[in-house]
């Protein structure tokens, strides 16, 4: 136990505001994924190497000589792609099947993915420099990374931007018509095969977003994927799915939750304590709805 | 709710069944069908068996065919540690083919050449026991080397001592190896409680023979832990204050709130441990963060390329190396730190980290035991290579009898920039110096 | 049973007796594939007769390891300064306390995990589908996380197994009593699992797999069978993990002991490429896996993550059945199904 947080409150400032902006980041990688389960009924567990692998490419133009903060346009649309291919190679075999297929096809695509990487740009632990400078706020106590601000408001345009896309394009219509029925969706013409390759790219172009803005913020590494896809996973389950501001929201809470328990149960515990936290979160999900399943009877 | 509730419940119940729903009749059948199944299982277990008495009958490889010495090596292509394993690789093969070139190693008159049997221990210890055993047992391997990594090495140690067979390791530094009494590993490195140490009382002596505040903050694996320790040990020592004291899981690329501490408490020192990823991290937060320290030590700054990837950012981290390539020692192989500084790097397209230069000279080691033992016999290679006492571009080895290397002192460097290059400079042991420890660190404002 | 299966148990016995003695430098290897067989088995109590797709029965595993070797340092030994400073004191056992600490650890790797798994079971098991998949998975993770985080365990550094008493015999003796310990529980197992299966047990487990809420309907307590089914895994990873401990020598609370990305992993795609809901299925399956694994595995390297990538994909998508799941389509005579031609003809594949 670390007591330091609250003899020095101003820490406490500073764990809320870098946990929120790192929780926009997982809220970013969360909504793809609650798309792609909404809709597809896909729990893809290679959704962290697909973040590292955006990163990639953001890393790639930096070493190319080109600002890496670019990497959030062109990731994205490399990632679209791969996201597609993949949903033509593997995922249109898993759709229908039962859940459990998916998440071992997706862990069998993630182990894949991590070694490709690792062929390709190699094992050194890499970074892009941004050179963005630090915001200070509070008497030089607080500090603001502006790489962070920076993937705080990337995230949240592409989150708004999302949100219209869906609302207004014909596309983005039928995605939605598909997650509420598939069948239906397809007597009335919609071509899901096409909508469903839709989808999985769309969630590759944001696991692109974020894996360029986690180049610029943090370390990539082709094997540190998995606690992405654990976090984003357990921001959907707290979100429910289809719930865009329950996504964001719940993705800053898990941030800044991860920053706390690091002041208060040291950083040991950090990750230990997210993992319990999503074991508590399920137990407590199933007394709830057991509870409300007596009542009704 | 109700109705969502079931229909989870439904999709799951219905979906996951081998073959949908069946009656309870038809699953008392189903036992009789599997004893038919026995039928078939009949056919596996032959194959099983062949299959298992082939393998069997290619454990016929000699330690010493022909004129081959080959030795054994468990080390990370895949995994965490790829990147480290892939410096112990190479170091460990420029040596093969440096001595093999230069005639091999001389054994009652007769000539041999070095070969290395590598397995990939996907940076996994469990892994890594096993494929020793394996090494050892099928491969008829009687002479190993060591794998990348303390945790790595502390796994495989237990298999070659029980089965009396002599590891020379360069990699793993764990001072916990060095107190069980091991009589069959040797190694070429000076232990991990060592690295920081020396930091530790250089911070002491800057602040005029003052106790000082040590912050820190390390990975959670052997090396990094024992690295903590020689910490623990000379703050003891000096009667240092540690305030701060965190261990980083091995996932976690972020170090905001540790760094967040540090900036409240103002300690005269910051440790920081944790592989490539401990010391990338680590800088890039600092430097954003503007955290102010007097002092800054690391470790593994060569291996990760910290002054090329953070350049200016990285300037004065103090950095605990087991080697550097400007100190003086040499050897009739390599030459000296220089020359293999640069025959690595035409070979292999890098400049060589501490990593590589131990991992090379493990071989040296082997080649020189061999010839002093004049036989294969592995008690007699073990009692030459205990008896080791040589120089070599990497520094003088000399084995206690625990089998740790008590002639080469840990090396400091400090990452200096002149305009956008930077590089590392030594700054301890003053014998090696080409630079002075700038100490305290200039304030983040005034860089 | 029948004569032909009398031979083949038999056959299969003898081959577990004499293989240390016939292939003596695969002994290890050979004890881990017991090793994977237990895994497998008891996943598939989960897995495939209970469809419950766990990712969490490594935590049994974990527990039964650090327990194991916790009892064998900590009932002769002070167990703290064994761990310290990454341990750097070794105690030597005399060979009776050696025998007596390895027993009482087993036992204790078993007991254990089987009180942990009926502790959480009521909370864990009320998870239905992925809900309980990814619960499991996060139980496996956070545990071996708290794991290294917890300083008499020797944390981060990982802890050493009391190594083999001196004067007892060499290695070749530690070896050969390993693969007897671990091929009498894999038989205990095996033989368990059998039994349990052919009882009302097994047929419930199988209910609750094919419709639990109509077997609940049918006045059966689900949730009493499906943590006593638990339990049963729990008991025999725990051994398995204790063995496991000993056999390895060092333990490590995320590589060796809460190994969800090799043992975790590996028992589900063993159970599944032998044939998930089947009693041999899991067998055949680790014999397979492992055996492809140390054959071929070690020459790949670093190709052979990216191989299995592939099989993992390849199997699920195009045999998720199994190979007994194969055969049985391939030769449904031969399991006793009676085929009608006409039938088998005019069945449309539906898409």
């Amino acid at each position: 136990m670390d007591l330091l947080i609250f003899q020095v409150p101003i820490l406490m400032v500073q764990a809320s505001l870098d946990g929120a902006l790192l929780g926009i980041l997982f809220a970013l990688i969360a909504y793809g994924m609650a798309l792609q389960w909404g809709v597809m009924n896909i729990i893809n567990i290679a959704q962290g190497e697909m973040v590292i692998l955006g990163g990639y490419i953001a890393y790639t133009m930096y070493v190319m000589g080109i600002h890496p903060a670019y990497g959030v346009i062109v990731s994205p649309i490399i990632m679209y792609f791969i996201g597609w291919l993949l949903y033509k190679l593997v995922i249109n075999r898993v759709v229908d099947r039962d859940l459990f297929i998916s998440i071992l096809a997706t862990f069998g695509i993630s182990i894949l993915t991590q070694q490709l990487m690792n062929f390709i740009f190699g094992a050194d632990v890499v970074v892009a420099q941004s050179n963005f400078g630090t915001t200070l706020l509070f008497d030089d106590m607080v500090t603001l990374p502006n790489a962070k601000i920076f993937s705080a408001l990337v995230g949240i345009i592409f989150a708004i931007g999302l949100v219209l896309y869906m609302k207004k394009s014909k596309l983005g219509r039928a995605i939605r018509a598909t997650s509420q029925n598939a069948r239906a969706a397809k007597i009335l013409g919609i071509d899901t095969e096409r909508v469903y390759a839709a989808t999985f790219g769309i969630n590759a172009a944001l696991c692109g977003v974020a894996g360029a803005l986690i180049s610029i913020t943090f370390t990539l590494h082709p094997y540190v994927g998995l606690p992405y896809t654990v976090r984003s996973f357990m921001i959907v389950i707290i979100a429910g799915l289809g719930n865009l501001p329950g996504v964001a929201l719940s993705g800053m809470g898990l941030g800044v939750f991860e920053e706390f328990s690091d002041y208060i149960l040291g950083t040991e515990f950090r990750i230990g304590s997210v993992f319990t936290l999503l074991v508590l979160i399920l137990v407590y999900r199933r007394f709830r709805l057991s509870r409300k399943r007596e009542y009704l009877e | 709710m109700w109705v969502t509730m079931v229909s989870i419940g439904y999709r799951c119940s219905s979906g996951i069944g081998l073959s949908g729903e069946r009656t309870i009749d038809e699953l008392k059948i189903n036992h009789d069908m599997e004893e038919k199944m026995l039928k078939i299982f009949h056919k596996t277990l032959v194959t099983t068996v062949s299959v298992v008495a082939l393998m069997a009958t290619a454990v016929t490889q000699a330690r010493v065919d022909g004129d081959t010495i080959t030795l054994g090596a468990a080390v990370s292509e895949t995994g965490k540690y790829s990147t480290n394993g892939k410096h112990t690789r190479n170091g460990y093969n420029l040596a093969v083919k440096r001595i093999n070139e230069m005639g091999g190693v001389t054994v009652g008159g007769k000539s041999y050449k070095f070969k290395i049997t590598y397995y990939d221990d996907e940076s996994n210890s469990g892994r890594a026991a096993q494929l020793a055993e394996r090494l050892i047992k099928q491969d008829g391997v009687k002479y190993m080397l060591g794998p990348y990594s303390s945790g790595l090495t502390k796994a495989i140690a237990p298999v070659t001592e029980e089965n009396k067979i002599p590891m020379v390791e360069a990699n793993g530094a764990s001072r916990s190896l060095f107190t069980k009494g091991y009589k069959y590993l040797f190694a070429v490195l000076s232990a991990a409680n060592q690295y920081l140490e020396v930091a530790i009382d250089l911070a002491v002596e800057k602040n005029g023979g003052k106790p000082v505040k040590i912050a820190m903050a390390f990975e959670q694996d052997a090396f990094s832990q024992d690295v903590r320790l020689g910490i623990v040990e000379a703050a003891e020592r000096t009667s240092s204050d540690i305030i701060i004291d965190d261990k980083l899981p091995k996932e976690l690329n972020d170090m905001a709130a540790t760094l967040a501490k540090v900036k409240a408490t103002r300690p005269d020192v910051l440790v920081v441990s944790g592989h490539s990823k401990g010391a990338l991290t680590a800088i890039r937060q600092i430097s954003e963060m503007k955290v102010d320290v007097p002092m800054l030590a690391m470790t593994h700054c060569d291996a990760s390329k910290l002054a090329k990837q953070h350049g200016k950012k990285s300037e004065y981290a103090l950095c605990a190396a087991q080697w550097h390539k400007s100190l003086s020692y040499s050897d009739g192989f390599f030459g000296d730190g220089k020359k293999f500084d640069s025959d690595f790097t035409s070979e292999y397209g890098y400049a060589p980290p501490y990593q590589a230069a131990e991992s090379a000279a493990a071989l040296l080691v082997w080649k020189a035991a061999f010839e002093r033992a004049n036989s294969f016999d592995t008690e007699k290679v073990r009692d030459a290579l205990a008896l080791t006492d040589m120089q070599t571009f990497y520094g003088n080895i000399k084995f206690s009898s625990a089998g740790q290397n008590i002639a080469k002192p840990m090396v400091l460097f400090q990452v200096r920039c002149e305009g956008d290059e930077c590089e590392n400079r030594v700054v301890a042991p003053t014998k090696w110096a080409s630079a002075e420890l700038v100490h305290p660190i200039p304030k983040w404002s005034d860089r | 049973m029948k004569r032909n299966n009398l031979i083949l148990y038999g056959a299969l016995l003898v081959f577990g007796l004499l293989a240390p003695f016939l292939f003596p430098a695969f002994k290890l290897q050979i004890s881990f594939m017991w090793i994977l067989v237990i895994l497998a088995l008891t996943w598939d109590v989960q897995g495939g007769q209970m469809g419950y797709n766990t990712f969490g029965n490594i935590l049994f595993f974990g527990i039964g390891m650090y327990i194991c070797a916790s009892t064998q340092i900590g009932l002769f030994f002070p167990l703290e300064e064994w761990t310290a400073s990454g341990g750097e004191k070794t105690f030597l056992h005399t060979p009776s306390q050696y025998f007596l600490g390895l027993s009482a650890g087993l036992v204790l790797a078993g007991i254990v995990p089987v009180v942990v798994a009926a502790l959480i079971g009521y909370g864990i098991l009320g998870l239905r589908g992925h809900y309980f998949a990814i619960c499991t998975l996060g139980l496996g993770i956070a545990a071996g996380e708290l794991a290294g985080g917890i300083e008499i365990i020797g944390a981060g550094q990982g802890m050493t197994a009391p190594p083999w008493p001196k004067g007892i015999g060499d290695t070749e003796f530690r070896s050969e009593f390993f693969y007897f310990l671990t091929f009498i529980t894999m038989l205990a197992t095996f033989t368990f699992l059998r039994w349990a299966y052919q009882r009302r047990f097994g047929l419930v487990l199988n209910a609750i797999r094919d419709n639990e809420d109509k077997a609940e309907a049918m006045g059966i307590h689900t949730m009493r069978y499906k943590i006593l089914g638990w339990m049963v895994s729990a008991f025999f990873v725990g051994i398995a993990g204790g063995l496991v401990g000993n056999m390895v020598g060092y333990i490590e609370p995320t590589e060796i002991a809460f190994a969800g990305a090799t043992y975790g992993v590996f028992m589900i795609l063993m159970a599944i490429l032998g044939g998930k809901g089947t009693l041999w299925g899991p067998v055949i399956g680790a014999m397979v896996f492992h055996i492809f694994k140390e054959g071929f595995w070690t020459f790949f390297l670093g190709w052979q993550y990216v191989a299995l990538g592939v099989l993992i994909v390849v199997i699920v998508i195009f045999f998720p059945e199994g190979i007994m799941g194969w055969l049985r389509e391939k030769f449904p005579e031969r399991f006793g199904e009676v085929v009608d031609e006409a039938d088998r003809k005019a069945q449309v594949v539906l898409k």
